[in-house]
């Protein structure tokens, strides 16, 4: 396949991406946004160091802090771990399963531009006048007051698109892993990273609504005229945040789950060992999914909800650290007894486990109730969920990015700048975040600006910022290390870390178009492994090679999207400018115009031939 | 050599104990010097949790380190294929039972503190009684102002509270939400937009010597630009010393001023400030009409404006423009220009402004 892109010319390519429906390029795509959006999101952190390594300091001083703050809280959160995650769910999962592309592949690249084009309307609004400044949570009584620019507005609209992408998405992967498991797979042998896509979705399913919801309140409320959050018209400002959280708390675990599950394949690979207790795995998953809706209003301790509701969340809370932990020591007993080998994906999922147990923890602590009237809000909050997000989730991303590269890309990245960059930013992370918890229970609230002397933070604060450098250097050395493996890395085979167990090192890396040129038999958890085994180098296929159908790349799911990237801004206007309704009307005909030719255009897809499969096949095994 | 050794020791104990000192904070700001039976509770809740915590890490910290040191893949080791273990009911129910354990541990008093720390039944009674100490807190951008309903008087920016006995506090806020949190004292409450919050704090004496005789506040609520510079200071007095100031700030009549200079700056005061500002405790306007700090006690004050050093030179810089000190403020533009003169004079009548 690689000969056959080389010889495009790069406007082609372009054109190959935007209209591609295979889910191996939309992970690409992702990746890419994604990784973009990290690294704006990784600047913005930056900043915010800056400002606070000395008291008194004045690099970004008052709105324009509240500014950078919110945007590194609401990119790194929905534009960037999120999307990374869906890289890696779109590039391994149906592999996984043995399918041939996800179940709706033409919803799959609709998905990827609505997240796309909402993350850029979001960012637009760095340059027209300012970007939101509430905090990612955006609580309704501050968002409401914010009125020097139309920042939340740019919250309120892009959230709801990037939003929509995000629900396709799941709906996506639970049709997908529901319907186009190969045959022999059954559920409880799914590979976890499956199991936790397939449980993630379910909970984005579940918990995007009523972001939604809020999200659609709060723009009624600044744009068209609303009241629901204004308490002097019988509003409420408390709404949005229960709203807000009964979202935001499974959104924690959209996040946490997944990276549970690149951890698993990863521990059970470089430990050459099946993963111990993967039916409690399973059932922890679930359980930490199901108590994930239960828990929300932990977030609001101090809001005056009373002892009862206040005890009830407390321990509700408590409970989640059960399955959580049975998970942990799951991990340590799939290490126990194996063969350990240190590539830089075991690096970050060794280092994931005493990082991550700080964090949860910490987890622990706060939703002691009565404790958590001290911690909440400051610095130690802030440390709690670094702790847990960058020692799960990036160490994830990054560990995944590592462990995956091979098969997505076709070339191992380089190992020794893998494990350079690894130090690093395990020594900045630590460095960053471990004094923030003595930061805050020192009395430092989060979220502000600055700091007055001799309130006995200034050491922390240098350190912390410090930290933040290191992190900085090991994701430049991460980049270094991706331009020469793109430029002139080892190329691999299939089964590229020798160790593979799950389908997807069972084929070409990277994939054929079509991934399994025979669909396989699934025999078993971990089925790569027993064909390996049993001294096999393929899978049993089962059906006879034929002709391949699949789908035709389309052109509509980016306008589809586009539409909505201009409705937003003629909404966000039209207040303001005689131009504003009329945009919004276009941008909202381009979107259903667009869905509208896709109703009435028929596309049946097209046939790789039997003979053509054959050939690709026999490439693939010379090279 | 011997000696050596164990004066090396005793080097290395105060090293540590100096460190672990330090890493408790100030003991005006620090949730880890508790200065009252709030944060005492809450303390000793971070201190159980925080063991049975440190428990779990050293379980989980001597299997992470065994597993990963004994099971490396040595060299020689390439080919080998450990055996594949599916898992182990036993171990599971262990490490599934013994955390639920740990967690009972610590759900329980959690469940108490919290019934405990919501009892504010003294302050809802219809007769409340005559020495229980209530203080309506409302919370402003960037100002805080402090009421005592049962006296009657109006104060901001310095709470003022009597030692060694519970001080119960209505919390609510006038503009967006902001939360209210005397970090040595006791954890945070929100003060909401759409209704009231009650808690109740206890200032221990000793503590409150210790500290200074003033510990810090702050608002824990991201509440806009200077959200940062929302600050405020708590100055608890014995409960004599608190009466006597009670009767000052309830006989304290229209400030007299005799300064020819203050005299000017009462004039201008009076042509631009009033309308916002009262200057006199006994404050009878309604709640939406208290649209900036009360100054009848300004010239007693800890900071300027919440958080620059009590001194006429930064009261100048602040009224020549408020936005500089905190942005975001509502106060810059209500007034107009001043000229230097202006600011002096006025400057010296505030700076007059005294009950105590």
């Amino acid at each position: 396949m690689s000969t056959i892109t080389r010889k495009k010319g790069v406007g082609a390519v372009l054109w190959d991406y935007l209209t591609t429906v295979d889910h191996k390029k939309i992970a690409h795509l992702y990746l890419i946004a994604g990784g973009l959006f990290f690294l704006l999101g990784g600047l913005e952190a930056l900043f915010i160091r800056i400002q606070l390594a000395k008291p008194n300091n004045d690099f970004l001083v008052g709105g324009l802090y509240n500014e950078v703050l919110t945007m590194h809280g609401t990119t790194m959160i929905f534009l960037a771990a999120m999307p990374l995650l869906f890289a890696f769910m779109n590039a391994v999962v149906p592999l996984q399963i043995g399918a041939r592309d996800v179940a709706f592949p033409y919803l799959n690249a609709l998905g990827f531009w609505m997240f796309f084009f909402g993350g850029l309307f979001l960012n637009c609004s760095w340059f027209l006048g300012g970007a939101p400044d509430a905090g990612w949570t955006s609580y309704a009584s501050l968002s409401l007051a914010s009125k020097a620019h139309h920042g939340i507005d740019f919250y309120t609209l892009g959230l709801q698109i990037s939003g929509f992408g995000t629900i396709m998405g799941a709906v996506n992967f639970l049709v997908t892993i529901i319907n186009m498991r190969a045959p022999g797979m059954t559920f409880m042998r799914m590979p976890m990273f499956t199991w936790a896509t397939f449980v993630t979705s379910a909970l984005i399913l579940f918990a995007f609504p009523p972001l939604t919801v809020g999200l659609i309140f709060m723009m009624m409320d600044r744009l068209f005229g609303g009241n629901f959050f204004n308490p002097a018209a019988g509003g409420n400002t408390i709404i949005w945040e229960h709203l807000f959280w009964i979202f935001g708390h499974p959104e924690v675990y959209i996040l946490i789950l997944p990276s549970f599950g690149i951890f698993s394949e990863i521990f059970a690979t470089f430990s050459r060992k099946r993963l111990f207790g993967y039916s409690s795995m399973v059932f922890a998953t679930v359980l930490i999914a199901f108590f994930g809706f239960m828990v929300w209003a932990h977030h609001m301790f101090t809001v005056g909800m009373g002892p009862v509701a206040n005890a009830i969340f407390a321990v509700a809370t408590m409970a989640i650290a059960v399955p959580t932990g049975v998970k942990i020591f799951n991990w340590l007993f799939t290490m126990w007894g194996g063969s350990i080998k240190f590539t830089t994906p075991m690096y970050y999922a060794v280092a994931f486990i005493p990082s991550f147990v700080m964090g949860g923890v910490t987890g622990v602590m706060l939703s002691a109730a009565a404790a958590d009237y001290q911690y909440h809000d400051s610095y130690f909050v802030v440390a709690h969920f670094h702790y847990v997000i960058v020692g799960g989730v990036v160490f994830a991303l990054l560990a995944g990015a590592h462990y995956w590269w091979p098969k997505m890309f076709g070339r191992m990245l380089n190992e020794t700048l893998g494990k350079i960059s690894f130090w690093l930013f395990f020594i900045g992370f630590h460095l960053t975040f471990f004094i923030q918890h003595f930061l805050g229970l020192t009395g430092m609230p989060r979220r502000v600006f600055t700091y007055l002397p001799n309130q006995g933070w200034e050491t922390g604060n240098l350190v912390s910022t410090i930290g933040a450098f290191f992190m900085a250097a090991a994701t430049v050395i991460l980049l270094i290390n991706i331009v020469i493996t793109t430029a002139k890395g080892e190329k691999v085979a299939g089964d590229a870390w020798g160790d593979g167990r799950t389908l997807e090192w069972a084929i070409a890396s990277p994939p054929p178009v079509y991934n399994f040129a025979q669909t396989p038999l699934v025999r078993g958890l971990d089925a790569f492994w027993i064909e390996k085994m049993e001294g096999k180098k393929e899978l049993t296929p089962a059906e006879p090679l034929g002709d391949i159908h699949m789908p035709n790349s389309s052109f509509l799911p980016f306008v589809t999207a586009f539409g909505l990237f201009v409705a937003a801004f003629g909404f966000t206007y039209h207040n303001d400018a005689q131009w504003g309704l009329p945009v919004g009307i276009l941008g909202l005909l381009i979107t259903f115009g667009s869905m509208f030719l896709r109703s009435v255009i028929d596309d049946h897809g097209f046939h790789i031939h039997k003979e053509e499969v054959l050939e690709l096949e026999k490439k693939e095994a010379n090279a | 050599m011997k000696k050596g050794l164990r004066n090396w020791r005793l080097f290395s104990l105060f090293g540590m104990m100096a460190l672990l000192l330090a890493g408790c904070g100030k003991p005006f700001l620090s949730t880890l010097q508790p200065a009252g039976e709030v944060a005492d509770m809450q303390y000793s809740l971070m201190l159980l949790s925080t063991s049975i915590m440190v428990l779990v890490i050293i379980v989980v910290a001597i299997i992470f380190v065994y597993v990963v040191i004994r099971f490396r893949r040595r060299k020689g080791e390439e080919n080998k294929i450990p055996k594949q273990v599916e898992g182990s009911h036993k171990l599971e129910i262990i490490w599934t039972v013994i955390p639920i354990i740990l967690l009972l541990i610590l759900a329980v008093p959690t469940v108490l503190a919290t019934f405990k720390l919501a009892d504010v039944k003294a302050m809802n009674v219809k007769k409340r009684d005559k020495d229980a100490v209530v203080v309506n807190v409302r919370a402003n951008l960037y100002w805080w102002e402090f009421e005592y309903p049962d006296y009657g008087i109006i104060t901001s920016q310095d709470l003022v509270v009597p030692t060694n006995e519970k001080v119960y506090f209505n919390l609510s806020a006038s503009d967006v939400k902001h939360s209210f949190w005397i970090p040595a004292v006791g954890g945070k409450m929100d003060t909401n937009t759409d209704n009231k919050n009650q808690f109740w704090l206890v200032f221990d004496q000793k503590a409150t010597d210790k500290a200074g005789g003033i510990f810090y506040g702050k608002c824990a609520e991201l509440c806009g630009p200077s959200h940062a510079l929302m600050d405020f200071k708590v100055r608890p007095l014995p409960r004599d010393q608190f009466d006597a100031w009670v009767k000052k700030m309830q006989n304290a009549k229209k400030p007299v001023v005799t300064d020819p200079v203050a005299k000017q700056g009462e004039a201008i005061f009076n042509k631009s400030c009033i309308g916002c500002h009262a200057v006199t405790p006994l404050d009878k306007r309604p709640a939406q009409a208290r649209t900036a700090p009360n100054l009848a006690n300004f010239g007693d004050r800890e900071r300027i404006a919440g958080i620059l050093e009590h001194n006429e030179e930064n009261l100048k810089k602040w009224l020549r423009n408020p936005a500089r000190v905190k942005p975001g403020n509502k106060m810059s533009g209500t007034y107009g220009h001043l000229t230097e003169e202006q600011i002096d004079a006025l400057a010296k009548y505030l700076m007059s402004l005294k009950v105590e």
